[in-house]
């Protein structure tokens, strides 16, 4: 009965496919939704600032939902000035160019950067510079809602772990265990020999936290994209504690390495070489991550872009599937990445800390 | 004879920035490079069949490196 019905043809199915690409084409990414409805003169659509707002940060976290007006959530402002902390809400600050005044300085935002603005209106450069930004940005949130999912996933996964010793795995647990176990045989066995358990930790942190963040940053909704990984400060933060554990931990095979070479008259040049290596390995650690994904998202951004450069609904099916296509090449880039940055640092630990044979 | 020079190099000026053609030599290096692995790759599977994943991973090491280097060119190009 089941065999020769329509549903089991191949050409039903590929029609299925072609339709609801074509249907879902009808609605491109709702983030947008706001450009095409809230226009009523012809604005040039601006790629390119779309696109740099996407993918920087921002003082309010913007939340769009179907045939609805984009919303801002607006985050907390927090300023170190010399005269005092000042906290408030970027709500204030908002539709930009609004000028706040807290009773100890005014306050501007310009170009999504908090400005001290003199009674007169203008910015004044000198005082904003002496004005210390810690406020809670849409990338400090998004940092905390990964380590909060961090710590959920692994807090349950080691607890189940002590409670079932001995037992199969089970639930979150069998999940978890075939990513760990690639990291410990794949990653940190091969490269650091058998001194790999006190790093575990140090490499397990940086994968899983590398890999949530990038996956985040891949959904357009609500609590995802954001553009945590392709921050260049958060992949310098990573880069510089991989620099100090990989150096403190040298042993002194590693050092004499570095400042003895092998003939002793090459010393002028290997010197200063091996010293540029050692910081030019965390810093091309840094790069390589922070360009891949920000290139990806770029990418997917500006294909999306296509749609309104050319204000036709005819385009939206081929960008769709464009999109969906470099959609799964991020997919792949997201894991590959923090696998590329997980194996090196291993390889460097390993470097560091293998013993002369 | 000056005003056709002038119409000429206003004619011929160029639009946009020369860092996208920066960006575009890198493109091609990472392509050339990224390329070759491939090929090599394809060619050791051919050789050896049993040995499909690990050339499969290596392959995709060596791709994802070659990459980094591309992608250094390309921030240097947008930061210009």
């Amino acid at each position: 009965m089941t065999n020769g019905s329509i549903l089991n043809s191949k050409f039903f199915k590929f029609s299925l496919i072609c339709a609801f690409f074509l249907i879902s084409g009808i609605f491109p990414k709702s983030a947008f939704s706001q450009e095409s409805t809230s226009e009523n003169k012809e604005k040039k659509f601006e790629p390119k600032d779309v696109i740099l707002e996407h993918i920087g940060d921002s003082h309010s976290w913007p939340v769009a939902l179907p045939f609805v007006e984009e919303k801002h959530i607006a985050l907390p402002v927090i300023l170190y000035t010399d005269k005092g902390l000042d906290v408030f809400s970027s709500g204030k600050l908002l539709p930009e160019g609004t000028v706040y005044n807290s009773g100890r300085n005014s306050y501007k935002l310009e170009e999504n950067k908090i400005k001290v603005v003199d009674a007169s209106g203008a910015i004044d450069e000198a005082a904003s510079k002496k004005v210390l930004d810690f406020s809670i940005t849409r990338n400090v949130i998004s940092l905390f809602m990964g380590i909060a999912l961090l710590l959920i996933i692994f807090l349950s996964v080691s607890s189940s772990y002590t409670k079932r010793v001995g037992k199969a795995p089970k639930g979150l647990q069998s999940w978890m265990e075939p990513l760990i176990v690639f990291v410990r045989d794949d990653i940190a066995i091969p490269n650091m020999g058998h001194k790999y358990a006190r790093f575990m930790p140090l490499l397990l942190t940086i994968f899983f936290f590398i890999l949530i963040n990038n996956l985040f940053g891949m959904i357009p909704f609500f609590p995802g994209g954001y553009n945590l990984t392709g921050n260049i400060a958060v992949t310098l933060t990573l880069s510089v504690i991989i620099l100090f554990v990989v150096n403190l931990n040298g042993n002194k095979h590693y050092w004499k390495h570095i400042f003895v070479p092998n003939p002793w008259w090459l010393f002028p040049i290997m010197i200063p070489v091996e010293i540029v290596s050692i910081f030019s390995k965390p810093i091309a650690l840094m790069i390589r991550l922070f360009a891949n994904i920000t290139a990806g998202h770029i990418v997917i951004l500006s294909l999306i872009s296509l749609i309104f450069i050319f204000r036709t609904i005819w385009v939206s099916p081929v960008s769709i599937v464009f999109v969906v296509f470099m959609d799964c090449i991020e997919l792949l880039v997201a894991f590959l990445q923090a696998y590329i940055f997980t194996l090196l640092s291993s390889l460097f630990i390993g470097m560091a800390i293998e013993e002369h044979h | 004879m000056t005003g056709m020079i002038g119409t000429l190099a206003a004619a011929t000026t160029m639009y946009g920035n020369i860092a996208a053609l920066g960006a575009g030599f890198a493109a091609i290096g990472a392509g050339i490079g990224i390329g070759q692995i491939g090929g090599k790759a394809v060619e050791a599977i051919a050789r050896q069949p049993e040995a499909i994943s690990k050339i499969q991973t290596n392959m995709i090491i060596a791709a994802a490196l070659v990459e980094g280097v591309a992608l250094f060119a390309v921030v240097v190009a947008m930061i210009g």
